[in-house]
């Protein structure tokens, strides 16, 4: 009889779980997706006109200095990548190493060559905040995806998830790092670090809501693209003058 | 960081062929999650062994019933620990289990292995026990007296309507637990297979391999400690139930190849953006792992010897060697399968331009040595289990001496 009463006791209480499970699953199920028009106040992103980067890696540099991103180039949190694609098709891939000095790419057998700036897409249909198994990485109201340091455990499972390779393992700090939009500056108005050194002004950070922006501008004025469209991750970095090679 | 790990990850970085994205260098999930979906399927399978005595009633497998539980208990007690060594912080893993973020998988790992511990587990286990424990009390002193009263939970009452209540019990706790031990592998394959930025992992089907190739690796397992364990107590094999084992392990062998090879033929014949950097790395650094260990030497070789055990009719003892050489080939082929979805999944970019590499290290955390601890550490464990319940036949009190002690009580 009392374990009768004892085995109720314990159903109840897992069905009482479910179903709170279920509930906060429900209430935490993203919208089908957060276009620029809906909502209220900034949604940031960021603007990339390929055509314009130089290849420089200032942004590079300035992101490691604002940020303390470990000086070793396997731990980053943007980066430049140069494609060369010869007339044959192939094309070969690198990533440029700041203050480092370059051949310059040969003409000949060269079909064309670009720069790609490359940094995490704050995607608005995040797959690294979906799997984080502690709530640790989240997106704020504005839309930065952004990692809680303090709660992190370190499990890795948003650098596996991420597409686009942005993520890292601080080996200092043991969470996981990335790219912030430099929101402890857009939080005063002033612009990430990388944008505000780039020489070109090939990066455009802005406010994807506000029709006075730059990005809002530049979207005007290019057809752009986001990476790997096809995973709907739906990135709000937007490239402009890529080819399909990029992923 | 220290300038050794530095120097380290450079000269990983020399050895990228083609292009990976900067922050891929480094190999983020090492051996020890090699081992973790290792464990928790020998788990699975040891479990789903069990189930086929009381729930199928495959009676030659009686003699392994309880060994084949304990066997789950000790390798799922073992199992979180490579978890809890690779995390980063592993002085927060609680917040997994007091604020989980319900929309991850991983965040699921707290209930779903507290339930398979605390409900399946450990009631089943006892349950069956129960009867038997309260007779050995009887004749026991000191700890080991305690442990089995506190075991017990203090009941003493081994009556027939008891010891029927007993029996119930672990029929309903079997019917839960086959689910719940599909749930608990199924789980960890969908840990991978949801991964979509992954299509090494991204795959519907990787729940229902990790699944099969558990059910393989888990009566693999059994087997192989039932063949060690038993002449080393003095006990003779009985071979009634080593052939039906070694057959439902043909069975499941044939149908975890079939689902691997379903799961290969599909990514040929789609041939989606990733393929060629997947068989480059098929073909170039994960041939070994692959294609010699998991397909051949763990697959194609044993089916091959169990094809011959049932074909011809080889005598007992040769029989026996057969068997002992498949399954531990089928250990070391499952353990590469592991090796290969995990370690795999990481070494190609996802650029789909280059491959990187993975270098094991011999010390630290997540060193050679720590992993080969814990897979070791699960036998131990083992030992204490049989220490502190018994698992062999000839151990279980007889009908006459319980109703005897009940009659005089």
């Amino acid at each position: 009889m009392i374990r009768r009463h004892a085995l109720r006791r314990i159903l109840t209480w897992v069905a009482g779980f479910v179903v709170l499970g279920f509930r906060e699953l429900w209430a935490e199920a993203p919208a089908a997706s957060e276009a620029e028009g809906a909502g209220e106040g900034p949604w940031y992103g960021m603007g990339i006109d390929v055509e314009k980067c130089i290849g420089c890696g200032l942004c590079m540099q300035a992101c490691k200095t604002e940020n303390d991103v470990p000086a070793e180039p396997h731990f980053v949190r943007t980066w430049v990548e140069q494609y060369v694609t010869q007339t044959d098709g192939t094309v070969a891939v690198t990533t440029i190493r700041p203050g480092e000095e370059r051949e310059a790419t040969p003409e000949r057998n060269v079909l064309h060559s670009f720069f790609v700036p490359k940094l995490c897409n704050h995607c608005a249909n995040p797959p690294c905040v979906q799997v984080c198994p502690v709530g640790a990485t989240f997106t704020t109201k504005d839309g930065v995806v952004l990692v809680d340091s303090k709660r992190c455990i370190g499990c890795g499972y948003c650098i596996q998830a991420c597409p686009y390779g942005a993520r890292y393992l601080h080996p200092v700090t043991k969470v996981a790092d990335k790219c912030t939009f430099c929101y402890h500056r857009i939080e005063k108005g002033l612009l990430p670090a990388c944008v505000e050194v780039c020489p070109t002004q090939a990066r455009v950070f802005g406010d994807l809501r506000s029709p006075a922006s730059p990005l809002r501008r530049m979207r005007r004025m290019h057809k752009t693209f986001v990476l790997k469209a096809a995973l709907n991750t739906e990135p709000k970095v937007f490239y402009s003058g890529i080819d399909g090679e990029v992923r | 960081m220290t300038p050794a790990v530095a120097a380290g990850l450079g000269d990983l970085a020399q050895r990228v062929t083609g292009f990976a994205y900067p922050n891929e260098i480094e190999v983020h999930w090492s051996i020890l999650i090699v081992c973790y979906p290792y464990l928790t399927g020998l788990v699975a399978g040891a479990f789903i062994l069990a189930s086929l005595v009381k729930v199928f009633n495959v009676r030659e497998v009686q003699p392994v019933y309880r060994l084949a539980l304990l066997t789950a208990l000790a390798f799922l007690l073992i199992a979180p620990l490579p978890l809890l060594l690779h995390l980063g912080h592993p002085e927060r893993s609680y917040e997994i289990f007091l604020t989980p973020q319900l929309r991850s998988a991983m965040a699921v790992f707290g209930f779903v292995y507290a339930w398979y511990l605390m409900v399946v587990l450990l009631m089943e286990i006892w349950f069956e026990y129960r009867r038997d424990v309260v007779l050995w009390t009887r004749n026991e002193r000191g700890p080991l007296r305690w442990f089995h009263r506190a075991f017990a939970l203090f009941s003493s009452d081994v009556g027939p309507r008891a010891v029927a209540a007993d029996k119930k019990g672990v029929k309903i706790i079997t019917v839960i637990g086959i689910p719940s031990a599909f749930l608990l592998h199924g789980y960890v394959g969908f840990i991978f297979g949801s991964v979509k930025a992954n299509p090494w992992w991204s795959s519907v089907l990787m729940p229902i391999v990790f699944l099969m190739s558990a059910i393989v690796s888990g009566i693999a397992l059994v087997i192989l400690i039932y063949m060690v364990a038993w002449p080393l107590r003095g006990r003779a094999i009985d071979m009634a139930c080593l052939d039906r084992m070694a057959s439902f392990l043909f069975y499941a062998v044939i149908v975890d190849f079939t689902l691997e090879a379903l799961d290969f033929t599909h990514r040929l014949y789609e041939s989606e953006e990733s393929i060629k950097i997947l068989a480059e790395m098929v073909r170039g650094k994960l041939f070994i792992s692959l294609v010699v260990i998991q397909v051949l030497l763990g697959m194609i070789v044993p089916l091959g010897l169990m094809v011959i055990t049932k074909l011809l009719s080889v005598e007992a003892e040769l029989r026996k060697l057969l068997y002992f050489a498949s399954v531990i080939l089928i250990q070391i082929g499952i353990f590469s399968t592991r090796w290969n979805v995990v370690i795999g999944g990481q070494l190609f970019s996802k650029s789909f331009r280059g491959l990187t590499t993975y270098k094991m290290e011999l010390t630290g955390i997540e060193g050679l040595l720590i992993a080969v601890t814990l897979l070791v550490l699960p036998f131990l464990a083992l030992t204490v289990l049989f220490r502190l319940l018994p698992p062999w036949p000839d151990d279980t009190p007889r009908e006459a001496e319980a109703t005897g002690s009940v009659a005089s009580s």
